[in-house]
């Protein structure tokens, strides 16, 4: 017993590490309840490519700031909402389908932003923080951030539910309503963004659609109401977060990697253990 | 019950004009790339009608409540609800074809039916004891009280069916426009849907309903509205539903017979969920 209370205190005795567990829960949390709309609209492919996208963003950011955290934050906010709702447009105007719009933004977009980054000599490793996470470089200046956006993302979640629910489960009631789908619409695009960038530092922008849309998805095979839904996403993402860093610590394996790896094992595990509906 | 009334309670939207007719509908014709949808359609209906609107797949009959829901903008042509553009309107409610509903989303039958109050409710306010009350007496109204928690996917079409209206009555509609309701419903769900149209009729709702069963159509509404891009006709039954009319709607589609006390129609090749677009 002793052994087991050493085995989850040590960790906590490293500032980092506390610090890392801070922002897992923080992400977990966010990027769940944000999923949840990503998962029941169909967003899974948009989320993986605004991820991706940011990565110009970040890279000006990174260059601007010889790789301060803060420079690297605004810019990559500033890229994803406007990425965003430049996606939204494309799918719109463009006399191609939409999934393809975003494949050609999304690539080129990646592509741009390891550009940028391959122009400073030994970028390897920063490069390497981007795309897969650097939780335990966390600052506390990090967190404050991580708090702020990741609580107005919850918030606007909150203020907007009944809204969020119409336009996702019936967009002709919503303008049989006259609610202003359009805005809101793009809030929800807005609001993903956001969370992509608060989690940039956590699980990097490979593996950000495994946060957003994995503990959603398992949340979903165990509930059929949207409440019960975020609330089951949240505590998956936040526990599988919590796991996988001190999986990460004992077994020395990149953190990101294998938060999203117990995210997928959760999901694995409700797949097979769930009664059949 | 004056319904209309209500909506002095929502300063956003129109007023209703007690002299204007509930629902015109001038000259209108909506394009989609380069094709007619509709084409110089033009009809007038009174309050409490129940009209059923009849006509092959791709008549036009979706697009037709989309552009009286206000949900799609006319190419030309007007529409006017009440006295007023369909945009300022929310007491229009739209009900859609079964096939084009995500059932297994993640709510429950009383969520569905408050997502009616949305528009009422206001942006960042929460549903209110008025709301609730609401809710139940409309589940109730439609049989479905004992159901209110019942996830969607859980519930017989009839029930899914019944479980719109009672949020259309919950968005306190005047207008409800029915796409394909009796499609895939056994007899006695169908009689129970004609049962809470004669209620809806006692609350002077006029009620549109898209239908492929033209028995139906000249035994159980007012008045039949026949579809073909164009306008072939509107009126009683006996009216519209003639050898003539039936034949320019349908060609080889329906097959006429005569038989001794008259001409009879044998089946509308019926099909789900083609013709219609999706909003995302």
């Amino acid at each position: 017993m002793i052994t087991f209370v050493d085995f989850l205190l040590k960790p906590l005795s490293y500032a980092f590490m506390q610090r890392g567990l801070l922002a897992v829960v923080m992400v977990g949390v966010v990027c769940a309840v944000v999923g949840t709309y990503v998962v029941l609209r169909g967003l899974a492919f948009f989320g993986d490519a605004l991820a991706h996208a940011i990565l110009p963003g970040v890279a000006v950011g990174y260059l601007v700031s010889g790789g301060a955290r803060e420079p690297i934050f605004w810019w990559g906010l500033g890229t994803a909402v406007l990425t965003a709702l430049g996606i939204g447009a494309v799918g719109k105007g463009a006399g191609i389908k939409e999934d393809t719009a975003i494949g050609i933004i999304f690539a080129g977009m990646f592509a741009l932003g390891i550009a940028l980054i391959s122009t400073v000599r030994n970028y390897a490793v920063d490069l390497a923080h981007f795309m897969f996470g650097d939780v335990l470089g966390v600052s506390v200046g990090d967190l404050w951030l991580t708090g702020v956006f990741g609580g107005l993302v919850i918030l606007t979640i909150l203020a907007f539910y009944k809204e969020f629910l119409v336009i996702s489960f019936d967009p002709i009631l919503a303008v049989t309503l006259r609610l202003p789908l359009g805005v809101l619409r793009n809030l929800l695009l807005v609001l993903i963004a956001v969370t992509v960038v608060v989690s940039l530092q956590t699980v990097g922008v490979a593996l950000m659609v495994a946060m957003l849309i994995t503990p959603a998805a398992t949340a979903y095979l165990l509930t059929r109401r949207l409440p019960a839904m975020m609330t089951w996403a949240a505590l998956i993402g936040a526990l599988s977060g919590v796991v996988g860093l001190y999986l990460s610590y004992y077994v020395s394996m990149a953190s990101g990697a294998a938060i999203v790896l117990v995210c997928t094992a959760c999901f694995g595990l409700v797949l097979l253990l769930r009664r059949k509906p | 019950m004056s319904i209309a009334g209500l909506s002095v309670l929502n300063g956003a939207h129109a007023l209703h004009d007690r002299n204007a007719p509930i629902l015109q509908v001038e000259r209108l014709s909506v394009r989609y790339n380069g094709d007619f949808a509709l084409q110089d359609v033009s009809f007038v209906l009174n309050q409490g009608e129940r009209v059923a609107v009849v006509g092959p797949n791709g008549a036009g009959k979706s697009t037709l409540f989309k552009a009286i829901a206000g949900v799609l903008s006319p190419t030309s042509g007007q529409v006017t609800v009440a006295g007023h553009c369909p945009g300022r309107h929310i007491c229009i409610a739209y009900v859609p074809q079964r096939s084009q509903v995500d059932w297994s989303f993640p709510v429950t039958v009383a969520d569905v039916v408050m997502m009616g109050r949305v528009g009422r409710i206001g942006l960042l306010r929460r549903p209110g004891r008025r709301d609730v009350e609401l809710v139940r007496q409309y589940l109730d109204l439609v049989g479905l009280s004992e159901l209110a928690g019942r996830q969607i996917g859980e519930l017989s079409g009839g029930q899914q069916q019944r479980m719109f209206i009672a949020r259309a009555l919950a968005q306190e509609a005047t207008l409800m426009l029915m796409d394909e309701p009796f499609t895939g419903l056994d007899v006695p769900s169908q009689e129970h849907l004609f049962r809470i149209m004669d209620e809806l009729r006692r609350r002077e709702v006029t009620v549109m309903v898209a239908t492929h069963d033209l028995n139906m159509a000249a035994d159980r509404f007012d008045r039949v509205l026949l579809l073909k891009g164009r306008l072939l006709g509107i009126g009683r039954p006996d009216d519209v539903l003639t050898t003539v009319q039936l034949r320019a709607a349908y060609g080889g589609q329906l097959r006429l017979i005569q038989t001794q006390e008259g001409m009879m129609a044998l089946g509308d090749t019926c099909c789900e969920g083609d013709g219609h677009d999706h909003i995302r």
